[in-house]
């Protein structure tokens, strides 16, 4: 089938053909600066940050003969040669891998409920009074933005040396980050039902139990068990500062090059993450999955 | 003032079976599952040497070092601790960009559309989750023993943990693009490279570009922790300040990385604003 293309007359396309060159040019030169000014920022970044490509090439042997050094025993042989020698400290490990997960189990935990208690106050659409909201979500955001390992380092001298500080330093992190997360959820809530509730004389807590929070349930579970998904990767290092879990373990290992246990810990590290990680994302499946059919 | 009638419960057992015959499974899956998560915060709490007196003495503690940290004042190390706040910003953004650099042609081998054969893509996809699955934290520590302390061992680390992060990311984004575009430039004679460049990209790009903006401002944060280890930026001041029990220098510290990373929130999503446009972000 044969379509006619109906073509404009020259002069006609010639303004048409022109403003479109125009646009294509600006459109050019904008992004000619973008990439100008980004290419400047990574060279002051580069500056900055002491950049220098060759002592990376000098000792970029040094990262594969690193590599190579951590799957070595003391004896010369490959790591895998000899599976018993590798692990040998396994029990202690699994100990500490143990205690690590419970850090950020209760850690998690210990935000969440301080995130739920909170997150009613900061949402836009269920806050009882504006001043309210915004001291709740500066405070959510102060919780947010220090990291976790700074809580951890100045926990460790208020509390002492060990899990506890690593606890109440994933549980403030996660408050802020989770926090943040629930009142996303509250303000995306369906208000009708708050409606309904409030028409029969309810009071505000009775509002957010019967009409907010049979919908936001699921999603809070969701964001928790991601959350704690994220806490196990973060406690694994909370030992660098002595709060606790496998990360001492690890780093007394790296500083005093013991190599085969870099990369039995490291191993053991990546095994946990994994297994989380697929344990979580099956239950967060199942979550959703329940919310899809209801 | 009218009553309603009294509910007829046979009635409505007889319309909604599947709601008042549940099987006990199902009733009692949730209470079994609080009071198991219950049971294991308990047993969290006692293990973890959890005792009331030392949160007591800990909040006390807590409360002392707080009323130190007051007012903020940096003393007279303040030019150093701006080099410092620097020397993080460029870790940030140099270790992003690497990354990015990097994962965009791997992150082609991740995707399903792109390579169908799980074969090939099964590899590469476990490769991003083991660099994922160890922390920033333990990267700059093996990288300090390679090109030793300073803010470099930093962006090699950034770069390479947000390499497995960008790989999955970008990866999931080149799957979710639209295959029509693709399709178009096959039916008119291009070559797989002419797919990829014509039909994929144009897609892909201001998602990824978005999230790139997204990392370089997580991984500001990122970067004033590397320090703590010895990676240089503004952690390595603040780590030495806690140790040393400085208190007004760490809260002025706390309070420059928050100015920073909020600085930094502000651009990067004026920034995403312009790429995405308004609809796409909001």
């Amino acid at each position: 089938m044969a379509i006619a293309v109906s073509i404009l007359p020259s002069q006609q396309l010639a303004a048409l053909n022109d403003a479109y060159r125009k646009a294509v040019a600006r459109k050019r030169v904008r992004l000619t600066l973008a990439a100008a000014v980004f290419f400047a920022a990574l060279v002051v970044a580069a500056v900055g940050a002491e950049v220098n490509l060759r002592t990376f090439f000098t000792y970029f042997g040094n990262l594969i003969s690193y590599f190579d050094r951590i799957f070595t025993l003391e004896n010369g042989a490959r790591v895998w040669t000899d599976v018993g020698e590798w692990f040998w400290g396994w029990r202690k490990w699994l100990w500490m891998l143990g205690e690590t997960i419970l850090i950020s189990y209760v850690g998690t935990l210990f935000g969440a409920i301080i995130a739920f208690s909170l997150n009613f106050f900061a949402a836009e659409n269920t806050s009882p009074a504006p001043w309210l909201r915004f001291v709740v979500r500066r405070l959510l955001e102060f919780a947010r933005t220090v990291p976790g390992i700074v809580f951890a380092l100045i926990f460790v001298i208020a509390f002492g040396l060990g899990p506890m500080a690593g606890v109440l330093a994933t549980a403030i992190h996660s408050t802020g980050a989770l926090g943040k997360l629930f009142s996303e959820i509250v303000e995306n809530a369906d208000m009708n039902p708050v409606e309904g509730v409030r028409s029969t004389g309810a009071g505000w807590m009775s509002c957010m139990r019967f009409a907010v929070l049979p919908q936001v349930a699921a999603g809070y579970a969701s964001y928790a068990l991601l959350r704690f998904e994220i806490n196990v990767r973060e406690a694994s290092v909370m030992g660098f500062v002595g709060a606790g879990g496998i990360g001492q373990e690890l780093v007394v290992a790296v500083r005093k090059f013991y190599y085969s246990d870099v990369s039995a810990i490291l191993l053991m590290i990546i095994v946990t993450v994994f297994v989380i990680d697929i344990g979580t994302g099956w239950a967060r499946a199942r979550l959703f999955g329940r919310e899809a059919r209801a | 003032m009218s009553r309603l009638p009294a509910p007829d419960r046979e009635r409505l057992r007889g319309l909604y079976p599947q709601i008042f015959k549940q099987p006990v499974s199902a009733r009692l899956a949730t209470p079994v599952m609080l009071t198991a998560a219950f049971a294991v915060f308990v047993f969290g709490l006692v293990d973890l040497d959890f005792s009331p007196a030392r949160l007591v003495s800990g909040l006390q503690q807590l409360g002392w070092i707080t009323m130190m940290m007051i007012p903020p004042d940096p003393g007279s190390s303040l030019p150093a601790y701006l080099v410092a706040l620097g020397e993080t910003l460029s870790i940030a953004l140099l270790g992003t960009t690497v990354a990015a650099v990097f994962a965009l042609p791997v992150s082609l081998l991740a995707a399903r559309n792109i390579v169908p054969s799980s074969l090939f893509r099964f590899p590469v996809r476990r490769l991003l989750d083991s660099i994922r699955g160890v922390d920033t934290l333990i990267w700059a520590l093996v990288w300090i023993n390679v090109v030793g302390l300073g803010p470099f061992a930093g962006v090699l680390a950034i770069a390479v943990s947000d390499f497995g992060a960008f790989g999955k990311l970008f990866s999931e984004a080149i799957e979710a693009a639209d295959r029509k575009q693709v399709e178009g430039i096959r039916a008119s004679g291009g070559n797989a490279f002419h797919e990829i460049r014509f039909g994929l990209l144009p897609q892909v790009l201001p998602v990824i570009a978005g999230q790139v903006l997204y990392f370089i401002e997580s991984n500001t944060r990122s970067a004033t922790i590397i320090g703590i280890v010895g990676a240089g930026g503004i952690g390595l001041q603040l780590a030495e300040q806690i140790r040393v029990l400085e208190w007004q220098k760490v809260s002025f510290l706390i309070l420059m990385i928050l100015v920073a990373v909020a600085a930094i929130d502000w651009i990067s999503s004026k920034l995403r604003f312009a790429i995405i446009g308004r609809r796409a972000v909001a």
